[in-house]
This record gives structure tokens, sequence and C-alpha cells, in this order.
């Protein structure tokens, strides 16, 4: 059978849960998708997330509402996220569950035989739909089965083991493809599309150790910032206040630990100090990230009462039911035990907050375009829906919102966009080329340094200096050492220098990006002087740490009149450092109000 | 001076290449798996014998035995890399990539052929769309316990890499492909093409190919009863087979 010339071709970049839902959306339209991935898109990071997915399906006689769970998502994103958007979010989250039950997702179920609901943080109703404490693994599941569907009807061509390099516009400016390289063969080759989605998750891996999976290093999101995409409030990183501490990476556990009863706390005068109900009465244990985060860090590092004087506290679920636990949290119960060899049905587990997940990312519009025409971007890569905090089991919901819109959008420029001309056989070449040029040039590297340890160093500067509190001093010293790390990196040298899954090679090519993503990072914490949501800043005094009276930290309050707005990063490809400028979003719909989980929600 | 590990690393430089070993030797620190130490040999990748080579090749993404991606043979057990620790291994620590699988390079290892086992079994649910249409029905909470017992599989391959069945003798698809037939026929709208997987099952390298040999569901990382449900399978696919000569 002849190829139908007339199908839209659309790229998606990255297999999670974001970029399989737009892909399913393309092929329902009658579309093309070529699926580039690092892995077989089965293993994307979406998989990692453990907890559940928010829906108001109102099933547990608590008269829970989507307006409920919209001020929640805004008031838990301490006013930075656009309502719109988030209101589009909520209301499609049910249809979302009910569909994804329809796929297959083996949620957990009431004995009527109901979708089960459990309680999350910074939401007072039961609204978390779950598939036992694996919830994106499954959910990743079922749209990877649709998606093979598709592949088996030829609608889709996965390019897995493939690396995204960068895009390629034509002479109007508008994205037309790109170029990717095989991690197998090296081999580096040219694509045309009529849209390009990147839903390529989260930039964790430029902290180093975090609960992110090995893959989630941003570049993607860097190379596209490079050529123009503008980045949106990447200061506001996550910092999730429960993983265990591992040298070579924080492993999650669940807020649904809390959720389910877990509570936290450390020895104070020799007895049990429950901080968090003690600090937050009306939320306690289920407080939104953020403010736990912020607690637990100061409970270890400034009043010094953390596990042994180390940076941990104990998170207790040995008062609950061990049948109950099994049947609620078992995968991540196992996980524990695998990794630390202790049974958390016994004993206390012992945990300290650690990067997580960026509210930030590539600015897109409600529709999910980039301001680089034919560029999209969708889930955990873009900025939307989570202000300066996401509450928990909100990021599967947007990852699968996204999809669902970015899918359609896509063929929609795909048909009647402005696209302008179609890129040239040598333009392909010449973007080829030139990639082609960039990675032989990585090949002869022949430095003192080595690209592993100068990450690991770069992760290290990242959390002394961007991670729970900061401070303008130490954001100044961040910006003048990530500078030196992106010199030395002209100084590195390899050792692999081989053509076939030459992961030292990609890994130099990543590190350069993620540095450049660092420092957007950096100045968008630097120019921010206010504390909002996971960006908390300490106010200076005579250039050192301000401490009010009875010898507490002294931070900078929540500015609506100079900082409500977006932050908006472009890079600049002469200095390569990042310019930041604010940007005025929709807020018309819930008024601002203070935050504070000390009490309950007035709305 | 620090404790040290010592591993040895089968290695290979690409896929038509001879394997060859190297030993390399890692700082022990509490906690320590097999992914850590890997991580270690990439920040300083010079063998015992002080010489300088490339870094060692595996594939690993999550780290939390969730993703699969990094099972490759530990001491002669398929099994994942990142949540093997040091301190339950003996030592020295012999790493192979697992020769089921054609071998990219090093421990990397090419597992197409389980993704499209899943093309063959039909391994989805016949969604009408991505659409909401209605409700989804009400699922047996047993049956849901059961069909995420399963669903939990991560293609990592351990059970095709132990399996006397799966290799150039043989066109069996392997234990955790067949398995997922037996997921989507509980499904209360995946049980509509049951027949279909069940009679694909019966062609060759289906059902009739597994050898009962029970070493699957012993390296099963996620404790599947993997047997069990190709037993029930074995099961259900005589019965279709029984309808497919009466319905004729």
């Amino acid at each position: 059978m002849a190829k139908d010339m007339t199908k839209k071709k659309i790229i998606i970049v990255g297999g999670g849960i974001s970029g399989l839902l737009a892909t399913i959306k393309v092929c329902e339209l009658g579309g093309e998708v070529l699926l580039f991935s690092y892995c077989p898109v089965k293993r994307s990071h979406s998989l990692c997330a453990q907890g559940g997915m928010n829906a108001c399906m109102d099933s547990k006689g608590e008269h829970d509402s989507i307006y409920e769970h919209f001020d929640d998502t805004v008031y838990g994103g301490d006013f930075l996220a656009d309502q719109l958007a988030v209101k589009g979010m909520v209301e499609a989250a049910p249809k979302l569950i009910k569909m994804l039950d329809r796929m297959g997702v083996p949620f957990t179920r009431t004995p009527e035989g109901n979708l089960d609901l459990r309680n999350f943080g910074g939401q007072k109703n039961k609204r978390t739909c779950f598939a036992g404490s694996t919830t994106g693994q499954q959910i990743l599941y079922a749209l990877d089965e649709q998606v093979r569907r598709w592949e088996v009807k030829g609608s889709v061509k996965k390019y897995e083991f493939w690396e995204f390099i960068k895009i390629i516009k034509n002479k109007e400016g508008v994205c037309r493809g790109i170029v990717a390289q095989s991690m197998n063969t090296m081999e580096i080759k040219s694509f045309r599309a009529d849209t390009v989605i990147l839903a390529t998750g989260g930039p964790g891996q430029v902290f180093g150790r975090c609960t992110a999976s090995t893959i989630c290093n941003g570049s993607a999101v860097s190379a596209v910032y490079q050529q123009g995409a503008e980045i949106a409030n990447p200061e506001f990183i996550q910092i999730h206040p429960t993983a265990i501490p591992g040298s070579d990476k924080n492993r999650l556990m669940s807020e649904a630990c809390r959720g389910e009863g877990g509570r936290v706390w450390v020895y104070k005068d020799g007895k049990p100090w429950y901080f968090l109900e003690e600090m937050y009465p009306a939320y306690g244990n289920l407080v939104p990230r953020d403010v736990a985060s912020r607690a637990i860090y100061k409970v270890c590092v400034h009043m010094g009462l953390g596990i042994n004087g180390e940076n941990r506290v104990y998170l207790d679920l040995s008062h609950i039911d061990g049948n109950y636990l099994l049947r609620k949290l078992g995968g991540i119960l196992e996980m524990y035990s695998e990794f630390v060899g202790q049974d958390p049905r016994k004993v206390p587990m012992e945990i300290f907050p650690s990067v997580h997940y960026s509210m930030g990312g590539i600015w897109v519009d409600r529709l999910h375009n980039t301001n680089i025409p034919g560029l999209m971007a969708s889930g955990e890569c873009d900025y939307q829906y989570h202000g300066a905090n996401r509450l928990g089991a909100n990021s599967l919901l947007s990852a699968a919102y996204s999809g669902t819109v970015s899918g359609p959008e896509a063929m929609k420029w795909a048909k009647t966009g402005n696209k302008g001309s179609e890129l040239t056989d040598e333009e392909l070449e010449a973007a080829r080329r030139e990639v082609q040029n960039e990675y032989d040039k990585i090949l002869q590297m022949n430095g003192s340094e080595n690209a592993h340890k100068l990450h690991h160093e770069m992760g290290d500067l990242m959390y002394k200096y961007v991670a729970i509190e900061r401070d303008n001093n130490g954001l100044d010293i961040c910006l003048e050492e990530l500078k030196k790390i992106l010199r030395r990196w002209d100084d590195i040298g390899i050792t692999d220098r081989g053509n076939v899954a030459n992961q030292e090679a990609m890994f130099v090519r990543q590190l350069r990006n993620m540095i450049l993503y660092a420092m957007a990072i950096t100045k968008g914490a630097r120019c921010r002087d206010e504390s909002r949501g996971a960006h908390a800043k300490i106010v200076l005094e005579n250039g050192k740490q301000k401490h009010d009276a009875d010898g507490e930290l002294v931070f900078m309050g929540r500015d609506d009149k100079n900082f409500m707005f977006t932050t908006i990063v472009n890079y600049d490809p002469k200095t390569e450092e990042p310019i930041v400028t604010y940007r005025e979003f929709d807020h018309s719909l819930i008024k601002p109000r203070a935050r504070n989980y000390a009490v309950a929600k007035k709305e | 001076m620090a404790e040290k590990v010592r591993f040895i690393i089968e290695r290979q430089d690409g896929p038509n290449d001879k394997p060859y070993t190297q030993e390399f030797d890692v700082d022990y620190r509490p906690g320590l798996n097999v992914v850590a130490s890997l991580m270690e040999i990439q920040k300083n990748p010079v063998t015992v014998d002080g010489k300088k080579v490339p870094p060692v090749v595996w594939e690993c993404n999550c780290l939390e035995k969730v993703c699969g991606a990094c099972m490759m043979v530990i001491n002669g057990k398929a099994q994942q890399a990142c949540c093997a620790l040091v301190d339950n291994l003996k030592q020295p620590i012999k790493l192979q990539p697992a020769r089921t699988f054609p071998v990219i390079r090093d421990l990397l290892i090419d597992r197409t052929r389980m993704f499209e086992a899943l093309k063959r079994i039909q391994g989805w649910v016949e969604l009408d769309g991505s659409w909401e249409n209605r409700e989804a029905p009400i699922q047996n909470p047993y049956t849901a316990t059961t069909a995420y017992e399963i669903s939990r599989c991560m293609t990592c391959g351990c059970c095709l890499e132990a399996c006397p069945n799966v290799g150039p003798q043989s066109d069996f698809i392997g234990p955790a492909p067949t398995v997922q037939a037996y997921l989507f026929n509980l499904h209360p709208l995946g049980k509509f093409d049951a027949p279909k997987r069940l009679n694909v099952l019966m062609e060759k390298g289906g059902i009739t190919s597994c050898g009962n040999s029970q070493n699957c569901v012993e390296v099963c990382p996620k404790s599947i009863k993997l047997t069990t449900y190709l037993a029930q399978l074995n099961r259900d696919v005589n019965i279709q087979a029984l309808k497919n000569i009466f319905n004729n």
C-alpha cells in the first residue's frame, strides 16, 4: 500500500504519560506520530509516581466538589498558577479517571467495586484515585498498551533509544523538524514534522541526587531554551519532604504514607515530638510539600533535633494495621525494606526532604504552544498548572490532562497553522551537520575534568544554595560558581571514543545543557525578592541572614504587588546567561489570600 | 584506607565483538548497590591494573526497581542491579549481560523481542477512544487485586533469561508476555477479545512451548505468580481449542 502522504506528521519527544496521551490523541485524529524516547517508553519516569491522581469523584460521602479541587490547587500553588488553565484541568479530571479505568488501569477498589480514594496533602477531602502505591506505573502501562495498538495499526513509529538534540526552524522561524541521535549506533539524523511536541519531563538531575530517574536531566528543555524558547518560573523546584536519602539517588516515600495515617516525628526532650501536628493543627501531617519540607529542614538543621544529630526524621506507620498497609502501600514498603533492610510496618522509616519536581518549565499558553511557532510542550517540562508549589497527586493529573490538550492542538496547528515553508533537503542536512560537528568535537575532548564528577559538584552547589532556603548572597555565589563550571566543561576529557552506545559522550553534551538550565533556575530565584510556595528567601541585614528576637530566621513575605507575575527567562546567546522578565497571567477567578495551613482553609 | 569491593565485569565493545572481562575496585559504603557501584566506575574508569578504560555501559532509569531497565546477570542470577545490595552478594561480584537477548555493548542488551511479543498477544483493551463515553464498569475487587499483581510486570526479562525454553532452540515468546494475555482477559472490556489472545497462544511460540520448569517464578523481581497464571492460561487455551472445534 502506498504511504499516505497527506497524513499530518507530528513529532513527540518523550514517552511518559503526557507524551503517550498526546500520541493517542493525534492518532485518533488521523495523524501520524514519530515518537522519540531515551528508553522504551514503558520505562519512562512517569512510572515513579506512587501515591495517586487527584480527581473529584465524590464517592466517599464528603460532598467534594470540583470547585474545592480548583481552590485547593490554586491556594496550594500560592496563587501563581494560571487559574483558567487550572480550571480546565480539574474539570477534566473525573472524566480522565473513567477513561483510564476503561483502558485497564488496575485502580484499587472498594468492597463494592468502586474506585477507592485516599487523602493527600493540602486537601481536606478524599480525592486521590490510586493503584496500590505504583499509580504512575499503572497509568503509564495502560497508555503504553494503547500506543502499541496504534503502532500495530501503523500510525506510530517509535524511535526508542534516540536522543533529541535540537529543533530545526524554517526560514520563517517556524519549528518544522528536529535533529536526533541514535543512542546505540550513534547515527545522527534530521526529521521533518508539521508540529513538534516536547514531553521530556523534569530537570531533577540538575540537582544530582533527587527522586527523579537518571533520564530526567532537562537537557531537551535547555536545548530549546538556547534556541529561543522561553522558560517560565524555573525557580520553583519542589522539595519532597519524605525521601530515603541515598548516594546514588534519593528514593521517594510517597505522600500516601501520610495520607494513610503516617506521622512525622523526632525526639525532643526524650519524647516523640509530632512537630507537623503541633505547628499546623488544621492539616497536621498533611500540610503541602513545601510547608512540610521547610519544617523538617528547620527541625534538623536549625534546631539540631534530627535522628542521632543527622539530617533525618521519622516517618511512622508502625501504629497502623500491617495488612491494611500491605494492601494500600505494598509497593513502596517493599522498596523501603529492600533498600534499607527494615520493615516499615514494624520500625519507623527514616526520611529527609529531596528535590522532586519542577513546577517551572517551558512557557506555554493554555493550549500548550510555546513562543516558538510549531513547537509545543506538555507535561512536567512545561510550566503550567502548579504555580509556586504543586499539590501531591496533581502531577499525574497535569501529565495526563496536558497530553489531551497538546495532542489535538498539534493536529490543529498541522492542518491550519501558519507553518511557512517545508524544510528543504539542504536545510535538513545543514542542521544534521551542525550537530555532527558538535558531537565530533566532544569525541576529541582531551582535558582533565571528568563529566560525572563535574555533575556531582554542580548538584552539591545547587543543593547548597538553591534548595529549601535561599538568600541573595548564596544565589549570587551560586551563579558565579555555575559560570566557572560552564568554563570547566570545556576542559572535560573523555576516555570513550567508540561509536557504539557511547554514553559518556552523550552525557557530556547533556551536562552542558544542564549547567545552562541550572543558571536559569538560580537567576530566577535571585530576581524573585519574596517568598512564595517552594521559593523561600531569607532576609539579609548588613549582608547577613536576619534573625528575629527569638533567634528564628526571618523570611521575606509574599509580595503580590511586585511578584504575582510569571517569571520569564530568555537565553542570551552572547553571554550564555539568562535574562529575567515578568509576565501577567490569569488570576481572575479566585482572589489571592494569605496561605496558612495552621488553620482550616477559608474561601 | 576504605574497604574495597571487587567487580569482575564481562564487557563487549559492540554487537559483533568478542566478550572479555575487566576488574574494578569500588570503595565500600553501607547500602551500596550494583548501579551505584557502576556510577562510581564512571567517575573513575580505571581497572585494578591501573589501566584507564572507557566506562562500563549499562541501562538504568528509576533505581527503584520499578522501570525494569537495569536487569543483568549478577553472580549468575538475572536480577535488577539497582536493588542488588553489595552486602547481600558474594565477592568478587561478577556482572554479565543477559545473553538471552542480543548484546549491544557491555551490559546493555536489546529486549525488543519482549515488546514485539506484547503486540502479538494483543496486550491492550480495544478502546472506542480516549474520551469519556459512559461510566466505566464496576470491577470485582478480588479480580482487580489479581490484575494489579500481574500488571506490575516491568518487562525486565529476568524470566526469559531464566527460562530454559527461551533461546535459539525454541520460539517461545517467554513467560512475561504470555502471562500478560491473562491480564487483559481479566478486564471487563478486555475479555471481549479473550478468544483472539488464546488463539494466538495456541500458535507456534505460544503456551505449548512452556516446559513448566518453574524457573520464571523463582526469579521474578515482582514476585508475580507466573506459573499459576501460566497453568490457568493453559486451561483456558485448551477450553478455547475445544470451542474452536465444536463451533466450526
